[in-house]
C-alpha cells in the first residue's frame, strides 16, 4: 500500500524536477510517468526496474528485501562513486537521489555490505545529458561557483605558505598572526572539499577526531595540530616543521583536485546549508577553535561561502520561490551585521578572541545562525522545483 | 512491516500517521472526529477528564486547554525570546503556530508531514511522534510582560495585572531561566509528543522567536480531577490536595478565568483568559531525605501515607490551621492565612541529572494559573518565602509571568488574535 503511495509521490517529485531542469520545454508527461526507478534488493539479486533511464535529476526507490544490511551504489564505469546509501536493513526502504548525466553506469547492491556486490549495468539517456538539460541559468550558478570555488582555492595556497613559512622559521607569533587568514579560502568552500573525502581528515581535522588505534604523535596533521603547538604547547619544533610542509603539500592536492569536483545546483544549496551547520556545530560552540580561539573568522568564512552560493543559485530560486530568496536576504544581512560587532575593521578578518564572547553573546549569534540555516534548508527544493 | 503493526495496535485513538493516511493534510482533523476515535474532553468548556490516556483534547474552545483539563503526565515548558521587530511578521508566526498547533493536538503532522515530500528538502514535520496517539497533547500559549514593551505597540495593552513579579524573600533567580516574551506549555501523556510539540514549533518560529529557556517535567504534581489521586511531589508528600478541578466551574470563574472588571480597558482582550506564574523550585533531595519522618510532617503539617492535614483522618478532610505548627507549609499556603487567595496548580516534578556535586538536580517546576496575581500567587508566595519550614530545602531559582489569552475558537481565529487585532 505505501509502496505505491511511494512510487507516485517518487514519480511527480521527479517529474517536477525534471520540469524544472528542462525549463517545461519537451514532453515532461512521458518522463514523469518514466520517473520512478525501482531497485529491489535482496540476498542474491539487485533488480532494477528499468536498464534505461533519462538523465538529469535521478531518485532510486531502493527496497530490501534480503535478510541481511546492504549497500546500495551508482557507479562509473571506473567504479568512481555517484552516489550510494548504506545501512539499509532488511524490509526497509530508502530513497536515493543524485544529478547524473547521461551515460553507462552500474547499480551494484551489496548485501552484508561486503564485496563488490551484486550488480546491474544501466544507461542514462540522451536529452538528459546535464549540460543540455540545466536551464542556462543553472548553467551558469555552477560555472560561476566553479569559478569562485577554484580562485579561492588558488589564493589559499600563497596565504598557507606565509603561515608554513613561519612555522619552518620557527617564528612562533608570525605563525599565530598568519594562521586565521590561511583558513579563510578553505573555509569558504569546505563543502566541496569534503566531497572529495580524504583531503579533510589530512588539514582540517581536530584531536579529538582522531580514531581509536589514532596516534596524535604521528597521526594527526593539518592546521589544528600546528594549532595546538602554537597556542598550547607554545613550541616549533622538528615535527612541526615536517608538518608545515604536508600542509603545503596536501593543499596543492586540493588546488589541484578541486576543479575536478562535481558541482550541481542541489550541491551548492545543500554545501551553502551545510556551511551554517559547520558553524552552528563547530564555531557557536568555539570547538573548533578552541586553542587559537579565532572561530569568528572561520565562522564569516562560512557564511562567506553560503552567500556565495545562494547569490548564484537566487536567479532561479526567486522564480520558484521568491519569498524564501527575501528572507534569505534579510537572514544573511542580519547575521553580517551580528558578526561585524566583533570586528573593528569591516574590511578586515581580525575579529574578536571567541574567549572573549560570553554567554549571552554566543546564545545571540547561534540565534542568528538558526534564523539562518532554518530557510537555507529550503535553497535546494526552490532550486530543484 | 512495522507501520501496518502500529496502526493495528492504536486503538481508540488514531495514531499520528494513521491519521495523515486518511485524509491529508486538510482532512485530518475531521477524519479523527468523523472516526469517532476521539474522546472529546466534553462540555465545550474543555473542562471534563479525559479518561483515555491516547485521546485527543479539543484545541478549540472559549478557553484555552491546558489549564482545566485533566492534568497529563507529562510536561515541556518552552519559554521564547521575540528576535524579530516586525509585529505583522510576529502575527503572521502566531497564526502559524496555531495552526500547527491543530494539527499536533489532533495526532497530525505539522504541515506537509513528515515523509514523501521533495527529496532535496527538509520535511516540514520532525517525524518523532509518527505513529503516536494525540496523547492528550494541550498547547497553551502565554505573553510575558517584555512583550508589551514597545516594540510591538502593545504598550497600552498591558493589563494592569501582569505585574513584575516582586522580590520574594530566598529568591535566587537565574535570569537564563527566567522571563520570556512568550511561553508554550506542551502537556501530554507521551513524553515524546509533548517534546514533539515543542521541537517543532521552535523550528517553524526560528528567525522570529528563539528559544529562551525549556524545562521538561516527568511527573505531574497535581491533579484538576477531584476523584483522582493525589500526586506526590519529590518529597514524598500530597500537596495541593484542594486544588480547582476542571469540573468545579463556579471556583473556575472565581479564582481563573478573567472576565468581567478583570478584562475590562487595557486588559479586555484578556477575556477568558488566565494569568500564568511559572517557577522553577530547586529541591534539595538529599538533605530532606535524612529528615526525620515527624519532622517531615510537621513542616508540611499533613501525615505522609494519607495526606491527611494535622489532627484528620483523610487527604480531603478540611484542615485545621490553628492545629499545625506556624511554619507549617500548609498552614501558610491555605486561602484563609492569604486573605481566600486560590490558584490552580499545574505543576511537574522535574529531575535534569545530577548537578556535579552528586546531587540530583530535581525539583517542582511549578505552575499556577490564577485570574490575578496579585490576589494569587503574591499574597501566598510572600507568606511562604518570609516563613514556610519548607524553604531550608528548596530554593525559587527561575521565575516568570505570562498573561495567558483567551481560547481559539474556531479553525479562522489564532493565538493572540484579540490583543493584536
Amino acid at each position: 500500500m505505501r509502496a505505491v503511495r511511494f512510487s507516485v509521490v517518487t514519480a511527480a517529485a521527479t517529474a517536477a524536477a525534471l520540469t524544472a531542469v528542462t525549463g517545461c520545454a519537451e514532453k515532461s508527461d512521458a518522463k514523469g510517468a518514466d520517473g520512478a526507478v525501482t531497485v529491489i534488493a535482496k540476498d542474491d539479486s539487485c533488480e532494477v526496474s528499468k536498464k534505461e533511464f533519462p538523465a538529469g535529476h535521478v531518485t532510486l526507490a531502493v527496497e530490501n528485501r534480503g535478510s541481511k544490511v546492504t549497500e546500495v551504489y551508482v557507479l562509473h564505469p571506473d567504479d568512481r562513486i555517484v552516489t550510494e546509501r548504506e545501512n539499509i536493513g532488511p524490509g526497509t526502504k530508502a530513497t536515493i537521489t543524485a544529478e547524473i548525466k547521461a551515460g553507462d553506469y552500474t547499480i551494484a547492491c551489496k548485501p552484508g555490505m561486503v564485496g563488490d556486490g551484486i550488480r546491474q549495468q544501466v544507461k542514462l539517456t540522451g536529452a538528459g545529458a546535464a549540460s543540455a538539460k540545466r536551464s542556462p541559468e543553472m548553467d551558469a550558478a555552477v560555472a560561476a561557483y566553479r569559478q569562485y570555488v577554484q580562485a579561492q582555492a588558488d589564493a589559499t595556497l600563497p596565504k598557507v605558505k606565509v603561515f608554513t613559512d613561519a612555522v619552518r622559521a620557527g617564528n612562533i607569533e608570525a605563525a599565530k598572526k598568519a594562521y586565521a587568514e590561511s583558513r579563510i579560502g578553505w573555509e569558504r568552500t569546505e563543502p566541496v572539499a569534503e566531497s572529495f573525502g580524504d583531503i579533510d581528515p589530512k588539514v582540517d581535522v581536530r584531536e579529538d577526531g582522531l580514531e581509536e588505534g589514532q596516534d596524535p604523535a604521528k597521526d594527526w596533521t593539518g592546521w589544528h595540530r600546528l594549532e595546538k603547538a602554537l597556542w598550547k604547547d607554545k613550541k616549533l619544533g622538528a615535527a612541526e616543521k615536517q608538518l608545515a610542509d604536508t600542509l603545503d603539500k596536501d593543499l596543492a592536492d586540493w588546488v589541484k583536485r578541486v576543479g575536478k569536483a562535481e558541482i550541481t545546483p542541489t550541491s551548492m544549496a545543500n554545501g551553502a546549508k551545510e556551511l551554517l551547520d559547520e558553524v552552528a556545530t563547530g564555531k557557536v560552540t568555539g570547538e573548533e577553535e578552541r586553542y587559537s580561539h579565532t572561530d569568528l573568522v572561520d565562522f564569516k568564512a562560512n557564511v562567506e561561502g553560503a552567500q556565495k552560493s545562494f547569490d548564484l543559485l537566487k536567479p532561479v530560486a526567486t522564480k520558484n520561490d521568491p519569498k524564501l530568496v527575501a528572507e534569505l536576504d534579510k537572514q544573511f544581512a542580519s547575521l553580517n551585521a551580528l558578526l561585524d560587532k566583533y570586528r573593528a575593521d569591516k574590511n578586515s578578518y581580525v575579529f574578536t578572541s571567541y574567549e572573549k564572547v560570553g554567554p549571552p553573546a554566543r546564545k545571540e549569534l547561534s540565534d542568528g545562525v538558526n534564523a539562518l540555516a532554518e530557510p537555507l534548508s529550503k535553497l535546494a527544493a526552490a532550486v530543484v522545483k | 512491516m512495522s507501520e501496518e503493526n502500529q496502526e493495528q495496535t492504536a486503538g481508540a485513538a488514531p495514531s499520528r500517521r494513521k491519521v495523515i493516511g486518511w485524509g491529508g493534510a486538510g482532512l485530518a482533523l475531521g477524519a479523527a472526529a468523523a472516526g469517532g476515535a476521539v474522546a472529546l474532553a466534553g462540555d465545550g468548556e474543555g473542562t471534563a477528564p479525559v479518561a483515555d490516556t491516547g485521546a485527543a483534547v479539543p484545541f478549540h474552545g472559549p478557553h484555552q486547554a491546558g489549564i482545566a483539563t485533566a492534568v497529563q503526565d507529562r510536561l515541556h515548558f518552552a519559554a521564547f525570546d521575540v528576535k524579530t521587530k516586525d509585529r505583522a511578521e510576529l502575527v503572521q508566526l502566531l497564526k502559524d503556530w496555531t495552526r500547527a498547533a491543530e494539527r499536533m493536538t489532533a495526532g497530525a503532522e505539522v504541515g506537509e508531514g513528515a515523509y514523501g515530500g521533495l527529496p532535496e528538502a527538509p520535511p516540514d514535520d520532525t517525524g518523532e511522534a509518527l505513529g503516536l496517539k494525540p496523547s492528550r497533547l494541550t498547547l497553551t500559549i502565554g505573553f510575558g510582560p517584555t512583550l508589551f514593551d514597545g516594540r510591538f505597540g502593545l504598550k497600552d495593552k498591558r493589563p494592569g495585572a501582569l505585574v513584575e513579579l516582586p522580590k520574594f524573600p530566598g529568591d535566587n533567580l537565574d535570569p537564563a531561566r527566567s522571563g520570556g516574551d512568550l511561553c508554550v506549555q506542551a502537556c501530554a501523556d507521551d513524553p515524546q509528543v509533548a517534546v514533539h510539540a515543542i521541537r517543532n514549533l521552535a523550528r517553524i518560529g526560528f528567525g522570529k522567536v528563539a528559544v529562551r529557556w525549556s524545562q521538561l517535567g516527568f511527573g505531574k504534581t497535581s491533579s484538576t480531577t477531584p476523584d483522582a489521586q493525589t500526586p506526590r511531589n519529590l518529597f514524598g508528600f500530597k500537596d495541593g490536595t484542594r486544588n480547582i478541578a476542571g469540573t468545579e466551574t463556579e471556583r473556575l470563574a472565581k479564582h481563573v478565568w478573567v472576565s468581567g472588571k478583570d478584562a475590562a480597558g487595557a486588559a479586555a482582550w484578556m477575556d477568558g483568559g488566565s494569568y500564568l506564574v511559572a517557577r522553577r523550585i530547586r529541591m534539595n533531595v538529599e538533605t530532606w531525605d535524612r529528615t526525620p519522618l515527624g519532622e517531615q510532617e510537621d513542616i508540611f503539617g499533613r501525615d505522609k501515607r494519607e495526606g491527611a492535614p494535622v489532627g484528620k483522618a483523610k487527604e480531603h478532610d478540611e484542615p485545621f490551621l490553628k492545629a499545625m505548627k506556624p511554619d507549617s507549609h500548609v498552614r501558610l499556603a491555605h486561602p484563609d492565612t492569604n486573605g481566600g487567595a486560590t490558584i490552580l496548580r499545574r505543576g511537574y516534578s522535574f529531575t535534569d541529572g545530577t548537578d556535579g556535586l552528586g546531587r540530583l538536580d530535581a525539583g517542582l517546576f511549578f505552575l499556577a494559573y490564577q485570574k490575578d496575581v496579585r490576589t494569587g500567587f503574591i499574597p501566598v508566595q510572600t507568606s511562604l518565602g518570609r516563613a514556610d519550614a519548607l524553604n531550608e530545602y528548596i530554593q525559587h531559582v527561575g521565575s516568570a509571568l505570562f498573561a495567558v489569552p483567551p481560547g481559539v475558537r474556531d479553525k479562522d481565529d489564532w493565538w493572540g488574535r484579540a490583543l493584536f487585532s
